[in-house]
């Protein structure tokens, strides 16, 4: 055991001084510097991170000097994306431009430049995109199974609920231990998420009922439940809304607040961080994620190989649930946010989706997407300041999934790029070796 | 000499790999040339290059003389270059007449013309002995007719250069007669065919020249009169090729795989697919299932294998009644299984190579530790089955299933049932769709297997397969068990009898 974790020290090394590094500038030297420091403080990590990377590329491209970036079906579909969003954001300023044309470019600037404006905006951005990557990995996970979970919302609405039942009702906890309540009412959102998810896994396994009919009608129930359950339990009438939870049940700060001030950031982006960690681990490292893929991409030989693919699906069900419902209780799980018993279904399950597709279902890709919405919706915020309404950015939103949809057109168009590049540079090796020669 | 089309120097590259590397075809007028090569060999490319599907890197393409630029199948159509595609492409809900005629309408003021399109359909089909009914709809006529229809819609678009592409491969021996006598009629009347194959005993009976790829490569044009089956053979795979099956007489020992009058019924149908089945298979012998396909060998396998529920009857392994149990139970009590439709049931094609060949394996201890997938072990894994089974793929282990050839695509599921090293092992048409070297190498296989002891059932539908490779025979005609033979005892003329149900034992 010592032996392997050596190894394993010795294998990456930098990885983790770099980790340690970050761990520390992030969690413990906000607490300690004066206010006036952290701007440099956050360009360190930045410049930590971004080496990192760089690093790491190094790295890559070293061991695989013969690497052609036409034969790299990853960086092909990330490129897919990426052309899928440039076109969305041209469709917003054509958009801005008929709408007001004067403004139109310091707009698209506006909205490019969205969560990075200030150290404020980041924040904010980061705080706002944690729901989204959560749903965007609870939708992009069951993708992977071949479910497409269309119940998020409904998922998120059951976590949230919970998670405010329990923050406002076990104070008791509390007293016990402040990190212990939060804890508690997250579990609890997650437990009432996975139970949601999964009873349109059973209903697919064992009664073939289709997920997404089971999953849109679950979703009404869950708001009309919510409502009912609100109203009934923890209602506050003076505000028509529910009570607020305890202080202790609140998503602490960890010092976060004081790396990015006045912004409403928390907790949520590690645990959200989390989670991407553990679902990429599952899906690919791990023999339960072999047999998930597996039944995702082809169900007769999942079958044929003797996988349970039933038992599969209500798990996958289960997880994708579970990761909503952690959605919800970390939308809600912070002092001065309020569920409400109105009939209306939580957008941020719906926005999952595309988060998922633009993400390529992975759950990397889900996190850098959902970081860019919640840019996005920063620059949207921003954009009222000009002259126009911040609905811009959804329609940017649509487009750019209606472009992501593409992808296949897309790709083929970067590998012909690439191809031809490729070719090109081979050509100008071949007739600078023949020139070579002419001169002997 | 004129020829009708010449491709010239025609190179063209896919990512990993040279599907056709400086391939030269020549094509005269009015002859069937023969397109022979080993799957993966480059065939299906070559043709696609020139029915403008694929655009070359390199070389050129003359149609009559004039050198021309292929950029869609629309353009070879009006070029007189048709082609049958081995999986047709005909809508199944609509009439033959409307196949025919889709794409290329007669209309007046907007409503479709059927008249004189069904005039012509007529001629032609009785200019060339193409019997088919214009009026029926696809869905109930015959794979044979189908193809005639295929064949119909190129001369209704007076193709004067035809390409078939593997015609026989879904076709009965009866149809297979007559799609050659076809063949011959239309090079008779001056359309110039390519026939791409490979199967030998085609070319030497239709064809006048034969051109040779091997791995994309040109390696040559020979007549096919003056050239044996051997040669040719040698050719394409680049050694020479036994076609005797060498094989000691089998030693059967004890039982391995019983099964008692074994049913399935269809719901759908509402009527037995399998009827009462019973036999044993031993270690060390080979017992086939012959019959024409439809006749329920596929559910007989589903069921012993666990895909669906038997109605009635017990299967037994080595004793044990495994009836109810399971597929992944069976899997591991000594089952393993080739299957006949290698996309829906043998792989998944998403998955790379080396992650196909744990498919059954996965869990194993060999595999995981506290269910994490050990990537070292599955590569060397992937690696000595590559090797010791000659997979070939552009990148090897991390290839995607999906990019392989067929043929290879057979040759891991080939290896990675063998190498499960179960001791009943079930082969579905093992060698459907492959080339003789590969067929060559998984009959080699399945005997080696069969002297190490194994009890193997094979299903096939070929008759030379199954006079070739089995100890014993078993004929299957509409779900019932008509017969059982020895191979040294019967000739295939009778055994074709039973097959075709005008013959039954008692």
């Amino acid at each position: 055991m010592l032996a392997k974790l050596r190894l394993l020290t010795q294998k990456n090394l930098i990885g983790l001084i770099t980790s340690f590094i970050l761990f520390i500038s992030i969690f413990i030297l906000p607490g300690l510097l004066p206010a006036a420091l952290i701007p440099a403080l956050l360009g360190f990590i930045g410049l930590i991170g971004f080496g990192y990377l760089g690093y790491k590329t190094y790295l890559f491209l070293k061991e695989n000097p013969e690497f052609k970036p036409s034969e790299s079906t990853t960086l092909i579909k990330v490129s897919g994306s990426v052309i899928a969003i440039i076109a969305g954001l041209l469709f917003g300023l054509l958009m801005m431009l008929i709408v007001n044309p004067g403004q139109a470019f310091q707009g698209i600037v506006t909205i490019v430049s969205g969560g990075f404006r200030s150290i404020q905006a980041m924040g904010n951005m980061i705080y706002f995109s944690v729901p989204i990557i959560l749903t965007g990995l609870s939708v992009a996970f069951a993708f992977r199974t071949g479910l497409f979970n269309i119940g998020a919302t409904g998922q998120l609405t059951m976590g949230a609920f919970t998670a405010v039942f329990i923050g406002v009702r076990w104070g008791v906890l509390g007293e016990v231990s402040p990190t212990l309540h939060w804890i508690v009412a997250l579990l609890g959102g997650a437990v009432a998420g996975a139970i949601w998810g999964a009873i349109p896994g059973l209903l697919k396994a064992y009664r073939n009922v289709h997920e997404v009919v089971a999953t849109i009608m679950l979703n009404y129930v869950a708001m009309y439940l919510n409502t009912l359950l609100i109203t009934n339990y923890i209602y506050n009438s003076d505000y028509a809304r529910a009570m607020d939870i305890k202080t202790t049940a609140a998503t602490p700060k960890w010092n976060l607040d004081l790396l990015f001030p006045r912004s409403s950031i928390g907790a949520g982006i590690v645990i959200a961080l989390i989670v991407v960690i553990i679902l990429h681990i599952i899906l690919n490292k791990t023999t339960f994620g072999y047999e998930l893929k597996s039944v995702g991409f082809n169900r007769d030989a999942s079958k044929y190989a003797g996988m349970n693919s039933k038992r599969n699906l209500v798990y996958s069900m289960l997880i994708s649930g579970a990761v909503a419902g952690l959605a919800g209780a970390l939308m809600f799980l912070n002092l001065g946010k309020h569920l409400k018993p109105v009939n209306v279904l939580i957008p941020e399950g719906f926005t999952g989706i595309a988060i998922a597709l633009l993400g390529l279902t992975s759950p990397i890709g889900v996190l850098l997407a959902g970081l860019f919405y919640g840019s996005l919706q920063q620059g949207g915020y921003f954009l009222q300041l000009l002259d126009y309404k911040p609905e811009i950015i959804d329609i940017i939103i649509a487009v750019i999934i209606y472009a992501s949809a593409l992808g296949l057109f897309l790709q083929k168009f970067v590998i012909n790029t690439l191809k031809a590049r490729e070719m090109q540079l081979e050509r100008s090796k071949q007739n600078e070796a023949l020139e070579g020669s002419d001169d002997e | 000499m004129d020829y009708i089309i010449e491709m010239l120097n025609i190179t063209k590259e896919f990512p990993g790999i040279k599907a056709n590397d400086d391939v030269t075809l020549q094509l005269k007028k009015g002859e069937i040339h023969a397109l022979l090569g080993e799957n993966g060999a480059g065939k299906s490319t070559l043709m696609s290059v020139l029915f403008g599907l694929y655009q070359p890197e390199k070389g050129e393409i003359k149609v009559r003389g004039k050198k021309v630029q292929i950029d869609s199948p629309n353009d070879a159509n009006e070029l007189g270059i048709g082609m049958v595609h081995q999986h047709f492409k005909l809508v199944h809900n609509f009439t033959v007449a409307e196949n025919i005629i889709l794409g290329f309408e007669d209309t007046t003021y907007g409503f479709l013309e059927f008249d004189e399109p069904i005039q012509k359909i007529k001629e032609l089909s009785n200019q060339y002995s193409l019997k088919v009914d214009v009026n029926s709809l696809i869905s109930n006529i015959s794979v044979g007719q189908q193809q005639r229809v295929e064949i119909l819609k190129m001369l209704y678009r007076d193709a004067e250069i035809l390409i078939f592409d593997e015609p026989t491969a879904v076709l009965t021996p009866q149809e297979i007669e007559e799609i050659m006598g076809i063949m011959k009629e239309l090079a008779a009347e001056g359309k110039s065919i390519v026939l791409i194959t490979h199967k030998l005993k085609e070319i030497k009976q239709v064809a006048d020249r034969c051109s040779v790829l091997r791995k994309g490569k040109y390696i040559g044009t020979v007549d096919v009169a003056d050239t044996s089956v051997e040669k040719m053979a040698e050719m394409m795979v680049g050694r020479e090729v036994s076609f005797e099956i060498d094989k000691e007489a089998a030693t059967p020992k004890e039982t391995v795989l019983q099964v008692k009058n074994l049913s399935v019924f269809n719901e759908l149908l509402q009527k037995d697919d399998v009827t009462d089945i019973s036999f044993e298979v031993k270690k060390g012998e080979i017992l086939c299932i012959g019959g024409i396909e439809g006749n329920g060998q596929t559910q007989l396998v589903e069921a012993i294998t666990g895909l669906i529920e038997p109605s009635n009857g017990e299967i037994i392994l080595n004793g044990e009644d495994i009836t109810h149990n399971s597929i992944r139970k069976r899997n591991i009590a000594g089952v393993s299984h080739i299957p006949e439709d290698r996309h829906k049931y043998g792989l998944v094609l998403d998955y790379s190579l080396e992650k196909n060949l744990i498919f059954q394996t996965y869990f194993t201890p060999k595999f995981q530790k506290n269910g994490f997938l050990k990537f070292d072990a599955i590569r060397d894994n992937a690696k000595r089955l590559i090797k010791q089974f000659d997979i070939r793929s552009g990148k090897g282990a991390t290839t995607m299933a999906r990019s392989m050839s067929g043929g290879n695509q057979q040759k891991a599921i080939v290896a990675r049932e063998i190498d499960r090293d179960t001791e009943l092992l079930i082969a579905v048409q093992p060698t459907r769709g492959l080339d003789v070297g590969a067929i060559e190498y998984i009959h080699k296989q399945l005997i080696e297997q069969r002297d190490n002891d194994k009890a193997i059932l094979l299903i096939s539908l070929e008759l030379e397969e199954v006079m070739n490779l089995s100890d014993r025979i078993i004929v299957m005609y509409e779900g019932e068990n008509v017969g059982e033979f020895d191979p040294e005892k019967v000739t295939e003329n009778e055994l074709g009898l039973y097959m075709a149900g005008s013959k039954k034992k008692e």
